[in-house]
């Protein structure tokens, strides 16, 4: 037996072996991968079976206080508002229940504006937050007030030294997120909270994307009130907390919504008693699990970002040192996202900050903050990683996406003149 | 939003995607829409001098399913057509076709646009007079 004969069967009894791992690795994943964890996170079944009492057995209305199934459910309450607490460094008296974020925004920025009123009327913001936050604060320009959007860097940072400048006599809060949804930027939140104090302004920040994710505590941070929301974090929709200070300073918020004068009359309305009960399991998963969730999605993370930036011509948008530990937000140049994510939809969810199906045609507004073009801003997909996210999915996706960005860029226009040296830029498009 | 069947079927197997020599006095391009639209489309016909058929059609676009359906699509349809039939092409019989629904009803008023800017690329190659379209102004 010649050596070539011999190989030959070795070689291809290898080959299919390899294959045959490779289908049972794909067998293995279960479709659709889930990578859009910034929109919302599963729950974890551990929340959910601690909720599940609180919706029959123990349903009672945490206001009753004069029957045992008003005190099991007020109990729990108490018990999920320490947990709630305990994650932010907070005291549980600080912990104002709401039903997500969005109303702690609009409970935190009017709450201020119309508490200190005698005090001034003037906001600072930035034009990265969230709709929740931009839209309140439109909200109070037209009742009055005045609002000033900070420009962010490039990189998706606010600049210090123009917030401060931004400061005036009759500014009453600055409202700095804490982490941004669509990039992940981290914000320097202590030294904001340190220019802050200086001026006696209050410094709200909506933290939802941070909160459970990477240490946030309020009292090293300096935050004075804070939303975040449980669905952010392996818990139930429909329930959220603001934070407010109760010491140096003490703080005061005007209740949106009038009632019988729940959350220390910041917040009127029967308790949410499962979705509280769940929210506070959550917040003590993450105490418990944040650093070794943290670490492992940063690694798998940067894999995925890692592989995606050896196609050529893409790019990652935001800062990366400053980051959550599992979101990426990369552009493809001359590759729509919109186009792009129908390549493999049915098999990964993900976002885009393309806007293709919205009547304005408008691209994400935070990727423009950061000075990227409307092309890029089209071209960009947003991935959020999350608990149960995993290595496989991760290979599956750079595989999926890698192939998906080649074929499109056979198809685009706009690739086949960049790389015949075209200047897109002196081209004179027709806007439509 | 899902997609229809159609739109799946030419954004996985597009028809016609490609490029032909523009340069050529037998091949009309046209180049329709914007980068940061999100939407930018290639059309190209190549014409039989003689008969004024469209004997082949070629498409490249930057955007989303709906916009790659629809000119590949309109490729389609432009094959074996004359130029003066060609014309005819209404956006809406793309929509029709392509079930697409009312936000993705600029993706067919784009290769509409394509095809006629097409034309006139080739026209006035060939020494004719530019024609003027009615806008559609839906996009």
């Amino acid at each position: 037996m010649n050596r070539a004969s011999f190989l030959k069967p070795k070689t291809l009894y290898t080959k299919f072996v390899f294959e045959l791992l490779n289908k049972a690795k794909n067998i293995m994943l279960k479709f659709p991968i889930y990578l859009d964890n910034n929109a919302t996170t599963p729950m974890d079944p551990r929340v959910l079976e601690t909720m599940i009492p609180y919706f029959t057995e123990h349903f009672g209305n945490a206001a009753s206080r004069n029957h045992p199934f008003g005190w099991e459910a007020e109990e729990a309450v108490d018990y999920a508002r320490e947990q709630v607490a305990q994650l932010i460094g907070a005291d549980p008296k600080e912990i104002i229940f709401t039903s997500g974020a969005t109303e702690g925004d609009n409970l935190a920025i009017k709450g201020v504006y119309e508490m200190y009123a005698s005090k001034g009327n003037h906001i600072i913001t930035a034009t990265t937050e969230h709709k929740a936050v931009l839209d309140t604060c439109k909200h109070v320009e037209k009742a009055g007030g005045e609002v000033t959007y900070l420009q962010v860097k490039d990189d998706g940072l606010i600049d210090l030294a123009e917030l401060e400048a931004a400061i005036r006599p009759t500014t009453i809060l600055i409202a700095i997120m804490y982490a941004n949804n669509e990039i992940g930027v981290v914000q320097p939140m202590k030294e904001i909270s340190t220019i802050a104090k200086k001026h006696g302004v209050l410094l709200f920040s909506d933290a939802v994307q941070a909160v459970g994710k990477i240490p946030v505590d309020v009292n090293k941070d300096g935050i004075d009130i804070m939303a975040f929301t449980a669905h952010k974090m392996y818990g139930p929709k429909g329930i959220g907390a603001l934070y407010v200070r109760r010491k140096n300073p003490r703080v005061k918020v005007t209740a949106q919504m009038d009632g019988g004068g729940h959350e220390r009359g910041m917040r009127s309305g029967t308790l949410n008693v499962p979705g509280i009960v769940g929210f506070g399991k959550a917040c003590e998963l993450a105490r418990l699990e944040m650093a070794e969730d943290a670490a492992r999605l940063s690694k798998l993370r940067d894999k995925l970002e890692n592989a995606l930036l050896q196609i050529e011509e893409s790019y990652v948008n935001g800062n990366r040192d400053h980051r959550l530990p599992h979101v990426a937000n990369i552009s493809f140049k001359h590759v729509e996202g919109e186009g792009l994510l129908m390549g493999f939809n049915k098999n990964i969810a993900l976002s885009s900050g393309s806007a293709c199906t919205s009547a304005s045609l408008e691209p994400s507004y935070v990727l423009k903050a950061l000075g990227l073009g409307d092309d890029l801003a089209h071209s960009s997909l947003r991935f959020g990683l999350g608990r149960f996210t995993t290595e496989e999915q991760i290979d599956y996706t750079i595989e999926q996406i890698s192939s998906t960005v080649l074929k499109l860029r056979d198809m685009s226009p706009l690739w086949e003149m960049y790389k015949e040296g075209i200047d897109l830029n002196s081209i004179e498009w027709a806007h439509h | 939003m899902a997609y229809s069947e159609k739109v799946i079927d030419h954004y996985s197997n597009p028809k016609n995607v490609g490029t032909l020599d523009k340069g050529s006095k037998s091949v009309g391009t046209g180049l329709v829409g914007a980068p940061e639209c999100g939407d930018v489309m290639r059309l190209q016909i190549q014409v039989d001098d003689a008969t004024g058929v469209i004997t082949d059609a070629k498409f490249k676009t930057f955007g989303c399913g709906s916009a790659i359906a629809s000119s590949s699509l309109a490729t389609e349809w432009l094959k074996g057509k004359t130029v003066d039939q060609a014309m005819t092409i209404d956006n809406m019989d793309l929509v029709e076709e392509l079930n697409l629904p009312p936000v993705k009803i600029h993706c067919s008023v784009l290769a509409e646009d394509a095809i006629k800017a097409a034309i006139n690329d080739y026209r006035v190659k060939n020494g004719l007079e530019e024609l003027v379209f009615e806008e559609k102004g839906v996009h």
